[in-house]
Formats: C-alpha cells, structure tokens, sequence
C-alpha cells in the first residue's frame, strides 16, 4: 500500500517536471518581457476598444515576438502578455492595473481605451511608476497632465488643433471659391461634441463663416431625419457633425436618402473606420472627417496591408496606425535603455526621436502634436489633408453627390 | 402644413421601429408574466444573425427573415422550458415570479453577449441595405425604414386580432389576468406560456432583422434596446398589443416634433417625460384596464 503511493507520487514529480519542460517554464524570471493590459473588452466602450486599441496591441505583440522580441542589453526577449476585461469600468480597471503591478509584476502595463478611462488610469500609473502612452485620450488639458504626471504622454493632438485644422481647410477652400461661407453644425450632445462644437463655432465665426443651423442631438441617437431636415433647409454649402460612430454611419446614411448634397461634409469618429469605406463604398468618396493618414508612406502601407492579414480587417486611420507607432516609440525606447529601467524609459520617451510608421515622431512637454487633423476619402485611403503644412498632405477633392 | 405631414409621417416611422421592439416583449411580459432582461440581446443577436447571412453568404435580410424568425422562436421556447419553467412552477405568487425571472434572464443577458462577444467580437457592425429614399406626400423616407414600419402594423394588428377575436387568443389572455383561474377552467398554462414567450422571441427575431438594416449595433447594444421596449410596454399597457403599436408610433412622433419644432437636444427627455406622465396618470398604461 505504502509503495503504491510513493510510486504514486514520484509519477506525479516526474509528470510535474517534465510538463514544465514540455511547456517552457521560464528557468529564469527575466527570459521574457511581461507586459499586461486591462481593457474593456465587455460593456460600452468594447466597440472603440476593438476598432482602435486591442488590434494594435495583438498585431505589435506578434510583430516583435516574430522577430524574437525584443532586444534588451543584447538579449533577445520575446513578450508575454497578461489581459484583463476592465468591463467598460473605471473602477474595475484600476484594480486590475494595480493586480498587473503587484500581483503579475508585469514589466510594462499598455493603456485603456477612450479620454475618461486614460485619465482614470492616469493617477495610478504616475504612482506605480509605468510610462502611460495614453493615445486614445484627447483632451485640452493634456499639457498640463503631462506636466504633472511626466509619465503620461499623449498622442492626438489637442482637441483645439483638431477644429484649427476644419477652420484652415475650410477658410482654405471658401477663399479658393470652392465653397460659401454658410456652415451648418452638428454635435452630440457629449463632452466631445461640446468642446469639440464650442470651438469649432468661434473659430469659424473669426474666419467669417456664417452658422445657418447649430444644434446638438443627444448622445446615442440614431434618428438623423429630423436634424438633418432642418439642416438641409438651412441650405448650407458645408455639414459638419461632431458624431460617435453609430451617429456618423446614420448621418451618411440618412444624408444619402435625403439627397441632401452640402459642396462638403465633415463627420466626426468613424469616418475614419475601414467599415465607414466598406458600408458606403463609392459614397464614402470625398468625405472628410478626424484623422487621416498618409497613405502614401511605405510604413502605413505594409502596416494596413499587416494589419488586415494578422486581425482579418485594415485598421481605422486616425488613432490605429498612432497606437501602433507609440509602442514602436516603448520598444525602441526600451531598446536603447538596455534595460527594465522604468524611470529611464520614460525619460526616453519623451526625449528621444524615433522613427515609426507615422514617420519620426518627437513628443515635446509629453505631447505628439505632429499629426493629421483632418483626412479625406480619396479612392480606397483616408488621406490626411490638414494641417496643410505638414509633409505628405493632400489637396482636398471636390465631394460628389451621394 | 408641410412640415405637420413632414413630422407625422417621419415620427411613424421612427414610432413603428419602437412598436417592432416592443411587441415581442409584451407578449413575453403580458402573457407569459416573464420579464425578460435578455429581450434586447436576443434582438441584437437577430441583428448578427442576418448581418451574418447578408454579408457571408450573400442572403438579403428579407430571405434571412425565413431562417431567423424560427430559430429565434426555437431558442426562446428552450430558454422558456429550461430556464425559465423551473421558475414559475417554484414561483407562490406574481410578485415572487417577477423578481425570479428578472434575476434569472439578467443571467441569460449576460450569457448571449458573452457569446456574442465571442463569436462575432466587440466592433460596431453596420450594413446598407434597402437604403434607398421613398418619397410619400412630399416627405422623403428610408425604404428600410416603411419596411419596420409596415411589419410593426401587421404583427401588432395580427395579434390584437389574434387575442381578442380568436378563442386560443382568450384562452391566453385569461392567463394574463388570472393564471390560477385560467388553470381551474381547463387550459394548460405551461404549454400555451411556453408559446406566448416563444412567440415573442419570434417577433423580436424579426425586430433584430429589420432594424439591422439600419441601425449600427455591437454586441453590447442589447440593454437599450430592452429598456426602450420597456417603456413601450409599461406605457402602452402590459400585454396589450394596440397599446404597445400607439405608445410607440406617439413616442416616435412625440419625439420628431419635439426635435423639428423645439430641439433635437430634447428628445429624450421628451421619451421620459412622457413615460412618467404615463405612469402618474394612467399607471396602468393608455389600453390598460385599471387592475381589480
């Protein structure tokens, strides 16, 4: 009897030993980089994280670990990831970040998806040391966030240079003759469709443009047929909507029905979206909206094209290809260390220049204000046509009718 | 006068798309007393179904309907057997079934949009079909949406003559009055429940059908959809079907001429003003009986 156990157990042993040894198990604890999200991957901000935010992430992660991983004082260490759902809620994605730190000792935590989660986030990551890339978060106060956490970085430009970049295209085209100067404005009845309208009004009244239709919808609403309605009695020469994304696809949509044909529209998040091109199709051409790429530089090229083979769908082409290019800034950052010093990393981060697939980018005060303020479907890309200064911008098409 | 014909004729439409959600939860509510939290999943689940068949296999929504009514009809009579029946045999009283079942289909809720998440992941989902203008007295209208609009009108009719002239139709609504009674004269309480709440999930299949056409959806959309069905339901009366077809058709005029005529900022609140007026003046809805 008593053999038969101990027989028993020493089976067990050698079992145990040689399935860690069929699995890996680390022999050491640094032959891998850990890096862990929490995102939402159930409730409410699901849909954004999946359009913007987890692709970029998976699609990087194989990117580096096909090529070895990621080189660390001249060892190649590949990464591992550990994932939490934070369920669309700040409270529970705080407690996971903090289970990342404590509990999974991960070496880098990768941000939330939308401005209120990164600003949630914000404070614990400043106190547990990690560099917050926090992309998805647009916001007028980033500047002074980054002053106060020197962590926390931020990506998409200020929400003011976003309307600065509708103003100049538009002030550009009325001066050109292309369009008149009557505006009718749209917005959804939110934090961004507020601030984002807000500015956008004043800015467009110092140009000398006339606001013929001015409302807000409220947030979640589908039904576009009556504002647009009155919008399109208003006869304006330009429809520019400040809309999530359900909101832009039924805007187009009932637009279309409407036959209502403004010289040119602009819409809001979504625009940008692969699936606005693939709903719309020939109908997506001309339409301006946030964002934009230059889809004639060789990175976006091979990444659209990387990006569709590893997810199954081209990314969006406003904060996609700028997510992927921040966490190429974390590895070269990581890289140039030699190191898992997080202070230095970040240090690096906001000093160094890096080239990515956006071209080089140099964040300045933690902020990366170098980028497409307005694009423009032209054929199958959403080029970027504002600021016009910046290298690679297009002129901006002529919309045809729906 | 234009913009009178112009706001009636936009706000039925709108109101038929709330009388589609909202029929299949007053059977289910009405009829078989299950208030089920997982109504507006099942909906969204439809929705994925027929964006599947369209967009994979190049099946347009219509055809889908075929496929999808039934299947719907199928797994709402399972959740009823399974899920649900133990429920309402344990069940002392309406009070004690109410709560069972909104705990027990809170669970279901979460299951299907797990699956949902799953299968079909978390991204919005959109696709065009019928999208084309249909121009009635000088108003122009969504195609897809007459067509919500239209199906809203003969279900809700079908049903209202269903369950008012037909004796299986009182057999069903003396359940919805008095289930102990109605079991005392004879009918069969499990089995016609059963189909009432199957019935519903038919209807709400073919809801998520048509307003996939469009509306862009996710997988975590279902929780609207129920609650706007809900006050559809509460203010047309539980269980009754022309109440739940006019509470909708005046909730979705109600709130085209709120947005034309005041602000398109406003129609919400008008949603709710109009659902509290409802339940302080005519709590048991517009077609409501006053409950003995």
């Amino acid at each position: 009897m008593m053999t038969t156990k101990r027989t028993c157990l020493t089976a067990l042993a050698v079992a145990a030993v040689s399935a860690a040894f069929a699995f890996g198990a680390p022999a050491q604890a640094q032959d891998t980089i850990k890096i862990g999200w929490a995102i939402s991957k159930t409730g409410p901000f699901a849909a954004g994280a999946a359009v913007t935010t987890l692709p970029n992430y998976q699609v990087w992660v194989k990117d580096v670990n096909d090529a070895g991983g990621i080189n660390v004082g001249g060892k190649k260490m590949k990464v591992e990831v550990i994932e939490y759902d934070d369920r669309s809620n700040s409270e529970e994605m705080i407690k996971a970040v903090e289970r990342l730190a404590t509990q999974d000792k991960v070496d880098f935590i990768l941000p939330p998806w939308s401005t209120g989660m990164n600003l949630a986030a914000a404070p614990i990551f400043n106190k547990l040391g990690y560099p917050h890339l926090a992309v998805t978060a647009n916001t007028n106060q980033s500047p002074a966030l980054s002053k106060r956490w020197p962590n926390m970085t931020f990506w998409l430009g200020l929400p003011s240079q976003l309307v600065d970049g509708i103003v100049e295209t538009f002030g550009k085209m009325q001066k050109e003759g292309k369009i008149g100067n009557k505006i009718a404005m749209i917005a959804v009845a939110d934090q961004f469709g507020i601030e984002q309208s807000t500015a956008a009004r004043e800015g467009l009244k110092k140009a000398g443009f006339e606001l013929v239709y001015d409302k807000s919808y409220p947030f979640g609403s589908q039904d576009m047929q009556p504002v647009l309605k009155d919008a399109q009695a208003a006869n304006p020469d330009v429809l520019i909507a400040f809309s999530y994304p359900p909101d832009t696809f039924a805007i187009t949509d009932t637009m279309k029905v409407l036959a209502f044909n403004p010289k040119a529209v602009y819409l809001g998040v979504g625009t940008a979206f692969p699936g606005y091109k693939g709903k719309f199709q020939a109908n997506a051409e001309g339409v301006m909206g946030v964002g934009g790429s230059d889809a004639n530089l060789p990175g976006i090229k091979a990444y659209i094209a990387h990006h569709k083979d590893v997810i199954g769908r081209e990314p969006d082409r406003w904060a996609s290809p700028i997510t992927y290019a921040s966490l190429q800034v974390l590895q070269q950052a990581i890289e140039r260390v030699g190191k898992i010093d997080r202070a230095a990393i970040i240090n690096e981060i906001n000093t160094g220049s890096f080239e990515t697939i956006i071209g080089k980018v140099k964040l300045e005060g933690g902020q990366n204000v170098n980028v497409w303020t307005v694009g423009q479907w032209q054929g199958n890309d959403f080029f970027g046509i504002a600021p016009t200064a910046k290298a690679g911008a297009k002129a901006p098409i002529d919309k045809p009718k729906w | 006068m234009t913009l009178t014909l112009d706001i009636l004729l936009s706000g039925l439409v709108l109101g038929g798309m709330y009388a589609l959600i909202a029929l299949g939860l007053t059977l289910q509510y009405g009829i078989a007393r299950i208030m089920n939290l997982s109504y507006g999943e099942f909906l969204v689940a439809a929705a994925f179904g027929a964006l599947f068949l369209f967009t994979g296999m190049a099946i347009n929504p219509i055809l889908g309907l075929l496929l999808i009514v039934p299947a719907s009809f199928a797994a709402n009579w399972l959740l009823y057997r399974i899920v649900l029946t133990p429920l309402v045999k344990r069940a002392k009283n309406q009070g004690m079934l109410e709560v069972d079942s909104i705990l027990g289909t809170f669970g279901v809720l979460f299951v299907i949009q797990g699956l949902m998440q799953v299968v079909f992941g978390g991204a919005l989902q959109s696709y065009s079909y019928l999208s084309v203008p249909v121009h009635i007295l000088g108003t122009t209208l969504a195609a897809n949406r007459i067509l919500a609009l239209v199906f809203a009108l003969i279900v809700g009719g079908a049903l209202y003559v269903l369950l008012t002239r037909t004796r299986y139709g009182t057999a069903l609504r003396a359940i919805a009055v008095n289930p102990v009674a109605a079991q005392l004269s004879g009918i069969d309480i499990a089995a016609a429940s059963g189909l009432a709440f199957a019935a519903g999930g038919a209807i709400v299949g073919a809801g998520g059908v048509l307003i996939s056409m469009f509306l862009t959806f996710s997988a975590a959309s279902g929780v609207i959809f129920t609650m706007k069905a809900l006050i559809v339901v509460i203010m047309g009366g539980v269980g009754n079907m022309m109440g739940a077809l006019v509470a909708g058709l005046l909730l979705g005029i109600a709130e085209t001429a709120v947005a034309r005529l005041v602000d398109p900022g406003l129609t919400i609140a008008v949603t709710y003003a109009l659902f509290l007026g409802a339940l302080l003046w005519r709590p048991t809805g517009l077609f409501g009986r006053p409950a003995r």
